[in-house]
């Protein structure tokens, strides 16, 4: 029997039998929801870290400079902590020849930061960040300003007490006043607001906009870091090769300033957007390693409804075998209706599931700060899995109805 | 000899019953010829149940041989049965078999989708065969919308479309009150008489039988008279 002929025979099967075909397809929904819906929102995530998070908060073709890894994810043994924090620091000195070793088409920054309190008036937090860096730090992280602007070079040159504020710092002092041109104590020192950064949303629920950006060489470097000393000298280049290049540069500079032999490593550290990244990597990796489970637990959950609906249609339709066996239908006719219409259930539930993994998707997108991305590649497996669990739990109902006898069969009530 | 559309030698068929074996059939030797009107009698359990199913090649014998059409058919495997059973025979059953959820015209196709042919041509040679047998305009309906008799026309249709050497009738009136019964054996008539048709039927009435040209009748797995009606 052509196998469009078998399909249309068991969607109207399911027709007729809406209630059932229901439950027979509910564990291939569950499962493809479940496949569509988390890989949407791990994919969302994913795009969203490397894009948003890591693209834009950290920079593209950008590394950072630093003493050790800042960014850990807890399996560095105590050995190497020690080594790690006996190392010497970055210094003003440094950056300053990072900055002459490279091209003018590399942008190089500073920063450094530390949490301290912020007075305004009456009004006061101690959960504030504060950093201190130069003024090509706004283009290389890529904030842009909301209202003001950012520091000129003669600012950072000269130490001014300019700042430019986070959009939730502008919102917790100042409310509905303009901040512009006032003035906020940032670590005791008085400073003048010049701009407000536009809001740069949550990440995992933290704000990503209570900060304050002063010029490093202004007086809160004595509040962020021991005298000269800096926790980052950041390089963006144009290109990804042209960032490499320029890290190789550094790294050479780097070496030369600390008498570094060819025998010893180096003992400072370049932070790029993979370190960022490592974390994140690491999770969906155990959020990959747990969706397979989920989605095999329901799969076969719903294998076997389906195998068992399917033995319950092959005894109540021995008749309707025996008669298609009667008119000429061969083993593999009856074993290939039977198997296409275990598929046709387990393929409907599954593209049932896809459409409301979507809507699951979508829901999570617009109703929490989690993103979703549908990726087609989720759709196509799940459609190859609706399919694959129907031909698997069909195959014994189906041989068994391919086997009966056809007297047997025609006689059956 | 040579013609002998269907031809038995010692056919024989043995049930296990358990720690009993029964014998259907102890050795038929039977021919029917080409365009042959026959009726099979006997009372039940003189095996002309299994004679049914062994010349619809619905089952094997336990020995002996079977030719349909020349070819053997005794010792084929179950696939090879079936596109005998598709391309030969039609089988019009008592309790008519049509599938309660299919139109008659789907019920009709039935044989032509396992025989291959193309949807379009099934159709039209579906409409075709219930046009002949007078339900063209029940093409649409399900088998709980027709009347007994119009069933097992539409069971005959499925019979005849695929065009085959004989039609196996068995017990084709058996659920079907007289006057639908003379209806269904015009039928019947009319196919034999106007378009040639080999027609083999088991049936236990007289008046029914009465209708063939030929009566065999079996006795304890055996045929126990063969006769043949003088005028057509």
């Amino acid at each position: 029997m052509p196998i469009v002929e078998a399909v249309r025979l068991a969607l109207g099967m399911i027709r007729a039998q809406k209630l059932k075909s229901f439950f027979s397809l509910v564990g291939a929904f569950i499962g493809v929801t479940f496949l569509i819906g988390v890989i949407s929102i791990v994919n969302g995530m994913d795009r969203y870290m490397r894009e948003d998070f890591a693209g834009r908060l950290f920079g593209v073709n950008t590394f950072t400079l630093r003493y050790r890894p800042f960014n850990t994810t807890g399996d560095v043994t105590d050995d190497q902590w020690r080594a790690w924090l006996r190392r010497r620091r970055l210094t003003e000195a440094d950056y300053h020849a990072v900055e002459r070793a490279l091209g003018p088409d590399m942008l190089v920054g500073v920063e450094s930061w530390n949490t301290v309190e912020v007075i305004v008036g009456a009004k006061r937090s101690r959960s504030i960040e504060a950093r201190g860096v130069s003024e090509s730090y706004f283009r290389i992280r890529n904030y842009e300003i909301g209202a003001g602007r950012t520091f000129t070079p003669q600012e950072v040159s000269h130490g001014a007490n300019v700042v430019v504020i986070g959009s939730e710092v502008a919102e917790k002092f100042f409310e509905d006043t303009d901040p512009l041109g006032r003035t906020i104590r940032v670590a005791g020192f008085p400073y003048r607001v010049v701009g407000v950064a536009k809001p740069q949303g949550r990440l995992f629920g933290i704000s990503l906009d209570k900060f304050v950006i002063a010029p490093y060489t202004s007086q809160i470097k004595k509040a962020v870091n021991p005298h000269q000393i800096v926790d980052g000298i950041i390089v963006k280049g144009p290109t990804l090769p042209a960032m490499q290049e320029a890290m190789s540069q550094v790294e050479a500079v780097m070496r030369t300033r600390r008498h570094l032999r060819p025998v010893q490593d180096n003992n400072f550290h370049f932070e790029t957007q993979d370190d960022v990244l490592d974390f994140w990597t690491k999770f969906s990796r155990i959020l990959y390693t747990a969706l397979p489970l989920l989605v095999g637990i329901s799969l076969v959950v719903g294998g076997i409804v389906i195998m068992n609906i399917m033995l319950m249609a092959v005894s109540e339709r021995t008749r309707e075998i025996g008669i298609r066996k009667s008119l000429g239908a061969r083993r593999r006719d009856i074993l290939s209706q039977f198997l296409v219409e275990a598929a046709t259930l387990s393929t409907t539930g599954a593209l049932l599931g896809i459409v409301t993994g979507i809507l699951l998707a979508k829901l999570v997108d617009v109703a929490t700060p989690l993103p979703a991305s549908i990726s087609l590649s989720s759709i196509l497996l799940g459609i190859a899995l609706g399919i694959g669990v129907g031909v698997v739990a069909g195959v014994y109902p189906a041989s068994r109805a391919a086997k009966l006898d056809p007297i047997a069969a025609l006689r059956h009530e | 000899m040579t013609d002998a559309l269907i031809r038995t030698h010692d056919l024989t068929r043995d049930y296990q019953m358990g720690a009993e074996v029964v014998r259907a059939l102890r050795g038929v030797d039977l021919q029917i010829h080409r365009n042959e009107y026959v009726a099979v009698m006997g009372p039940s359990g003189s095996g002309k149940s299994t004679l049914m199913n062994l010349v619809g090649c619905l089952d094997t014998p336990t020995s002996g041989q079977y030719w349909l059409n020349g070819v053997e058919v005794s010792q084929m495997s179950d696939d090879e049965l079936a596109r005998v059973r598709n391309r030969e025979i039609g089988f019009v059953f008592q309790t008519f078999n049509l599938l309660p959820r299919a139109t008659a015209l789907h019920n009709v196709e039935l044989p032509l989708i396992y025989a291959g042919v193309r949807a379009k041509e099934r159709r039209e040679r579906a409409e075709e065969a219930l046009a002949s047998v007078g339900l063209a305009d029940r093409m649409d309906h399900r088998p709980s919308e027709l009347s007994g008799g119009q069933r097992q026309r539409v069971a005959i249709a499925r019979a005849l479309v695929t065009r085959p050497s004989i039609i196996l009738a068995d017990e084709p009136t058996g659920n079907l009150d007289s006057t639908t019964s003379e209806e269904i054996m015009k039928v019947l008539a009319e196919l034999h008489r106007h378009h040639r048709q080999t027609i083999v039927m088991v049936t236990h009435e007289h008046d029914i039988a009465a209708h063939a040209e030929r009566i065999v009748t079996l006795h304890d797995g055996m045929i126990s008279s063969d006769t043949r009606r003088a005028a057509a």
